[in-house]
């Protein structure tokens, strides 16, 4: 087994960093790292007899409280009982806006992506929204979407509780600042550099001072991330949790 | 007297006969992915040529609504979003938008639960928070804005009530009196509060009213709200039957290459040969 993390590791430890201090994170479906980000934090509040974190997964049934159908995430959510969350995007703007409807003019886009699910909703009233995308391009990271599922920051006089924090990919780590309605470059993953990071974002955005090369987990979060974080993921996400496993085996493989 | 013809009407009936009971240009609801999909009725909607669907995806869609589109049989469909889930997206769904042949209302998931929510109170509408700013909201001119009575200078999005002429789901258990056994699939019941009629399959129909135990009662959608049950064992395939089996992703990944193709590659499933096949095979 590597010492050093992987990608995927890096990924879910640097998510992790923005979950600090939760009591309820949920998740939505198909979105294994955050799931194991969440399951880290969880793993360490335990570890440290810290007060328990709790998690919703959609499409668990081990690591799930909803027992009210559907609904139950949404008016958890306006109850102010989820802390954190986690949205896409098959398009994110430097305002924070994200697009998961489609590419081209509405209603007839040329490229259709499933729809909004939650997203006009959830990124008003959760308190930490955390982007997370993959790939980082300037396809996905836009000037501008083209259509708004939900918008990165509201008027004053819209009743708004949530929004994004951060927004996490491939190759860096911005965090949002709601004032400005814009993001900060804080850190890109090994093998990229300010430069790479700018030419493959398609939006402006401010650099931090400290900005530098994303942290690698210590070795108390790989041993979390490797044992208890990846046995609690099979579950849901077997496939993923058997490709990390895989990845730990051959650090030096190709990127997932 | 499974017939719907018999004298003696008994809410369980052949699967045939459960379909046979959507009309066209129906406002039909339909459950998301993991609720219970009832996929054993889909191929009959489309053997019946059931046209003119108005579908409401409760609060999304998926192979289901591929396929009745992929049928032609779709007129509009709301939905917060449609995708195979694992299996990648819905190919016949992102065809059907790019030409136009389709009416998309797009949502979001909480307002599709407001819609229903609003139909089961009997309320012309809900209001809710979000969606300010939103395209989602630009383009839904059936929806209104209404201001909170109790405080200034506060605005809501008005949701109006939902109110499907069909529901139609799939569930593990009922009894002969229609009481279906939802567990904690609670959008079931509120598909069913706000429906006209409510169209259920099932794993099994067992002897025991499921009304008398209070263990199983609270989890219960009762007869009231059903109008018809048929025995269809597997029906939720190849989604899952929460309780009963998981999900075949390589089936719905099958279908999806399926519709990406379109034409002669869609037609063991349109025809429901792909049922018949996997019902044989089982037998054998």
């Amino acid at each position: 087994m590597s010492a050093s993390a992987t990608h995927n590791e890096r990924l879910i430890a640097v998510i992790a960093t923005y979950l600090e201090g939760v009591r309820h994170v949920a998740v939505g479906a198909s979105s294994p790292i955050p799931a194991a980000a969440a399951m880290l934090v969880r793993a360490r509040a335990a570890a440290a007899n810290a007060p328990e974190v709790k998690l919703s997964i959609l499409g668990s049934v081990k690591h799930n409280f909803f027992t009210n159908g559907s609904a139950e995430l949404f008016d958890c959510a306006a109850q102010g009982r989820i802390d954190a969350f986690f949205l896409g995007g098959g398009q994110i703007d430097g305002h924070g806006n994200i697009n998961l409807v489609g590419v081209g003019e509405y209603p007839n886009t040329k490229v259709r992506w499933p729809g909004s699910f939650g997203s006009a909703y959830l990124y008003f009233q959760v308190p930490r929204v955390i982007l997370f995308r993959e790939e980082h391009t300037p396809r996905v990271l836009v000037d501008q979407v083209d259509f708004i599922s939900a918008p990165g920051t509201s008027a004053p006089d819209v009743v708004r509780s949530g929004g994004p924090v951060a927004l996490v990919t491939g190759r860096a780590v911005f965090d949002f600042d709601k004032e400005r309605a814009g993001f900060t470059l804080k850190s890109w993953h090994p093998g990229e550099d300010a430069d790479t990071i700018r030419a493959q974002t398609g939006f402006t955005y401010e650099t931090d001072a400290t900005a530098a090369t994303t942290a690698d987990p210590d070795a108390a979060t790989l041993e979390l991330l490797r044992g208890r974080v990846a046995d609690e993921l099979s579950e849901t996400y077997p496939k993923f949790a058997a490709r990390l496993r895989d990845e730990i085996a051959t650090p030096d493989g190709p990127k997932a | 007297m499974a017939g719907s013809g018999a004298v003696m009407m008994s809410v369980i009936v052949s699967l045939e006969a459960l379909v046979s009971r959507i009309r066209s240009g129906d406002r039909l609801a339909v459950p998301v992915d993991y609720a219970g999909v009832s996929m054993a009725a889909t191929p009959h909607i489309i053997a019946q040529g059931i046209d003119g669907l108005r579908l409401v995806c409760v609060p999304t869609g998926g192979m289901q609504v591929d396929m009745l589109i992929a049928a032609g049989l779709v007129t509009s469909v709301e939905t917060s979003a449609i995708s195979l889930g694992e299996a990648g997206g819905a190919p016949s769904f992102a065809r059907a938008v790019k030409n136009g042949d389709i009416t998309i209302m797009d949502a979001t998931c909480p307002a599709i639960h407001a819609g229903l929510m609003a139909a089961q109170k009997g309320v012309p509408f809900l209001p809710m928070r979000g969606l300010i700013g939103t395209d989602v909201l630009a383009n839904r001119k059936d929806w209104g804005m209404v201001d909170n009575p109790f405080a200034e200078g506060d605005r809501m999005v008005a949701i109006p009530a939902i109110h499907p002429d069909r529901a139609l789901f799939h569930a593990g258990l009922a009894d002969r009196h229609g009481n279906v056994w939802i567990g904690r699939r609670r959008e079931l019941a509120a598909m069913a509060y706000a429906s006209k009629e409510t169209l259920v399959t099932v794993e099994r129909i067992v002897d025991e009213d499921l009304l008398a135990d209070e263990k199983t009662a609270a989890g219960v959608l009762p007869s009231l709200y059903v109008d018809a049950v048929a025995h269809a064992p597997g029906g939720a395939w190849p989604y899952a039957c929460w309780g009963e089996y998981g999900t075949d992703v390589g089936a719905l990944s099958r279908y999806g290459a399926a519709a990406g193709a379109g034409g002669d590659a869609l037609t063991p499933w349109l025809s429901g040969a792909e049922w018949t096949n996997r019902a044989e095979g089982a037998a054998s």
